[in-house]
């Protein structure tokens, strides 16, 4: 570490070439962890998915409901530890712009299920007790401003009130991510209300969740709930939750792999211009180095400083650029509830960590092998 | 007439030197070239997409749904609605009565060929009327449906990317077994993307008891709309509104355009912007590395806005070679590229190619020009403003 400063001191030489290329890596760098951030966002957080959930839809088609009396009947299959359903509600805040999701849910049994919505306990009785009652996510009431106790009324596309009213929700209680990537722009309600309000599919759910007691039986399970309704005129299509978000991230098809191509070849340009600047940057001071040759500086340690130079060259800028880009996605979604898993997992963080050690190696390694093999007399006669 | 003279000749002294700093300037060319690939790529399939979903196009082809609804897929019209739609003034006549078709669309898992899982498929159901409303479809396999039959035809996008749709082969819904009966095509438009079977018989398939979704109509005029929605809306008996469809489908288009289209510029503005931070270093090489010769040159008697104007112009070159190399490579590997998608609106899949337009070509050249110039002008205005005597001396 002593040779510090004689590191700094080169990075210093040339302080416009030095800024450029720390800039070009920090570009790169905001650049992957953006990238990073989209690929779980367009994965639609398969990583989050609960590993003991199962989710079972209508084996045609999940528009098309499933009828509510499965419930009981789902409860009492072996290897169930607990089941509960919701309904797409796809109704129209003010605007038709303004989309996020709603869901017509059993509250008690739905929080239950899902453990990282997290609610105060008084805010969570009095949604139970409340039949018109709402609970939000946080960045969904912050998106409107919304607080507890403020009535939202919903124009329904798909459910009308007899009359064709709007619905109106009294908000009982604002949920927080338990872990990081929840989504928090989800908007739910009374299952009761929904179906006695609504003027037709009455006593149907769009489709159910259920815990198994052991994440391993999983698949047997599934496939035991799938014989119960088979034959039967809603036939079901049970898989964990993992497989289901899977599936429906794949619907979104090649435009994911076809980023991640992206990101390959803009780390590998910038590999390039890192590279070829540290070349120039050791090329031009040939002289200096025989010079600290002739000093006694040994093949070795003028390797290691070149290599040193150029990692940290890399470092600064590569470190500016992952800070920033982890800066902008803890802001979350940017898109306003379309990509709600949108976060920066500390997985990948480390793997952009490793990716610029990695950088400022291969930029050196070529000039510094150079710098190392050099022979004094050559060198000293070379001019510039 | 002498400054140009004089720039010319620097400027064709630096063009021919290039390939002796060719290590910085092929970096400077790939770093340009790379930008532009990302540009165009990512356009290209925000540009495919909205041709899929715009080019339904007849201007007189206007879509019926209830008041209030955002997409078919939420919208319920029952029979004797889709009449009252049918028997409103204005539409075109056929032989048959009114051009219209009133439509049930719905959903259907199926495999997708590139991945092995299921996908959402739109399936829609439709009256003898569909192919006299979309005039530009027409069969190129096989025979249309045969009404009241458990019987299928499918677009050409959709066949390409989902498993088992080959005329003659059957496939298994749930409970109904449909036979494939033929192929058809729209000029690429979204009905393309679909599966298409008699509405009488969906409807029985999914219990949908007497309802639909829509009713397609075709107008008199082109410019007959409003008096076909003014006529609607003067029906105390019905709820619903008229949208021309090439609207409807825009409409439906717009998140995932928008979505794409962001992610596309934010990326290539960024990698652009590292670009302009490579050509500005190769640049600066260029320019020291020739120190003496400028200096020479100035002394000589060549004026500073020649020596500006040359420098300028070197990097110019190296842009619009990776300009060129970079659109060519977009061109080729992405053009006409066939994927699918989810179309966020509908819940179901899009099947599209993606296109490589001349004009996308051209706005990737432009940026790659945009790029050259913020990369040659600092490097530029310093070689302009050597110390003539310094840079004389200088190793």
């Amino acid at each position: 570490m002593k040779y510090l400063h004689l590191v700094w001191r080169g990075l210093l030489r040339r302080k416009l070439r030095t800024l450029f290329t720390a800039l070009s890596i920090f570009i790169a760098f905001l650049l992957f962890g953006a990238l990073m951030a989209l690929r779980v966002a367009f994965g639609m957080g398969v990583d989050l998915a609960g590993q003991d959930r199962l989710v079972m839809i209508q084996k045609v088609s999940f528009i098309q409901p499933l009828p509510l009396s499965y419930m009981n009947r789902i409860a009492a299959t072996p290897g169930v530890s607990g089941v509960t359903h919701s309904s797409w509600f796809g109704g129209i805040y003010q605007d038709p712009k303004n989309f996020f999701a709603q869901f017509a849910v059993d509250p008690e049994s739905w929080l239950a299920m899902y453990p990282e919505y997290v609610l105060p306990d008084a805010q969570k009785q009095a949604w139970f007790a409340d039949r018109t009652g709402a609970v939000v996510g946080r960045a969904l009431a912050d998106r409107f401003g919304w607080k507890v106790g403020d009535r939202v009324p919903l124009r329904g596309t798909i459910w009308r009130t007899a009359d064709d009213a709007p619905w109106t929700f009294t908000i009982d209680g604002i949920y927080e991510a338990g872990t990081k990537g929840t989504d928090t722009t989800q908007f739910f309600f009374h299952y009761a209300y929904f179906n006695e309000t609504r003027t037709f599919g009455k006593d149907l759910t769009g489709w159910y969740v259920v815990r198994v007691a052991d994440p391993r039986q999983s698949e047997d399970v599934a496939a035991r709930l799938d014989a119960l309704f088979a034959n039967s005129s809603s036939e079901t299509k049970t898989s964990t939750e993992k497989a289901f978000v899977q599936a429906f991230a794949k619907q979104i098809g090649d435009i994911g792999s076809i980023l991640m191509a992206i990101l390959a070849a803009v780390l590998f340009t910038i590999l390039l211009v890192a590279a070829n600047t540290m070349a120039q940057a050791v090329r031009e001071r040939t002289n200096e180095l025989a010079i600290m040759k002739t000093l006694g500086f040994g093949d070795g340690q003028l390797l290691g400083l070149v290599l040193m130079e150029s990692v940290m060259l890399a470092v600064i800028g590569g470190g500016a650029g992952l800070l920033v880009a982890w800066l902008i996605t803890q802001q979350g979604d940017p898109t306003g509830g379309l990509l709600p898993a949108f976060f920066l997992p500390t997985r990948d963080l480390v793997l952009g960590v490793g990716l610029i050690v990695a950088l400022g190696i291969a930029a050196g390694l070529l000039p510094a092998w150079q710098a190392g093999r050099l022979r004094i007399v050559d060198a000293l006669r070379r001019q510039g | 007439m002498q400054a140009l003279s004089q720039i010319l000749a620097i400027t064709a002294v630096n063009v021919r030197s290039i390939p002796q700093r060719l290590g910085s300037s092929i970096v400077a060319i790939v770093g340009i070239a790379g930008v532009v690939v990302v540009f165009v790529a990512v356009l290209s399939i925000a540009q495919g997409f909205r041709a899929a979903m715009t080019t339904a196009g007849d201007p007189r082809t206007a879509i019926v749904m209830r008041a209030g609804t955002d997409s078919e897929l939420s919208s319920i019209l029952m029979r004797e609605h889709t009449q009252l739609v049918k028997d409103a003034p204005g539409l075109a006549q056929g032989p048959d009565g009114p051009v219209a078709s009133a439509e049930l669309f719905v959903i259907v898992n199926h495999p997708k060929r590139s991945t092995g899982s299921d996908a959402n498929v739109p399936l829609r159901g439709v009256e003898p009327g569909a192919f006299a409303v979309r005039p530009r479809l027409r069969m190129v396999e096989g025979r249309p449906f045969q009404p009241g039959r458990n019987e299928i035809i499918v677009g050409r996008a959709a066949a390409g990317q989902f498993t088992g749709l080959e005329v003659g082969r059957d496939v298994r819904w749930g409970e109904n077994v449909w036979k494939v009966v033929g192929v058809f095509e729209a000029d690429g438009a979204i009905s393309e993307s679909e599966i298409w079977c008699d509405a009488r018989v969906l409807q029985g398939a999914y219990r949908r008891g007497d309802s639909f979704q829509s009713v397609y109509v075709q107008l008199e005029r082109e410019d007959g709309l409003e008096a076909f929605k003014a006529a609607l809306a003067a029906d105390p008996r019905l709820n619903v509104m008229a949208q021309r469809e090439t609207d409807y489908l825009a409409e439906q288009s717009t998140v995932l355009q928008t979505i794409i289209r962001t992610i596309g510029f934010v990326i290539a503005g960024l990698m652009g912007i590292g670009a302009v931070f490579g050509a500005i270093n190769t640049m600066y090489n260029a320019v020291a590395s020739r120190t003496r010769e400028i200096a020479t040159l100035r002394a000589l008697g060549f004026g500073a806005l020649s020596i500006v104007a040359s420098v300028m112009a070197e990097s110019a070159v190296l842009a619009l070679i990776g300009g060129i190399a970079g659109g060519l490579l977009a061109w080729g590997v992405f053009d006409g590229y066939r994927t699918s998608t989810m179309n966020f609106q509908s819940f179901s899949q899009v099947a599209f190619a993606f296109r490589v337009t001349p004009a996308l070509l051209v706005q990737g050249l432009a940026c790659a020009l945009v790029m050259g110039f913020l990369g040659g002008i600092l490097p530029a205005i310093r070689a302009a403003r050597l110390p003539i005597v310094n840079a004389l001396r200088e190793l």
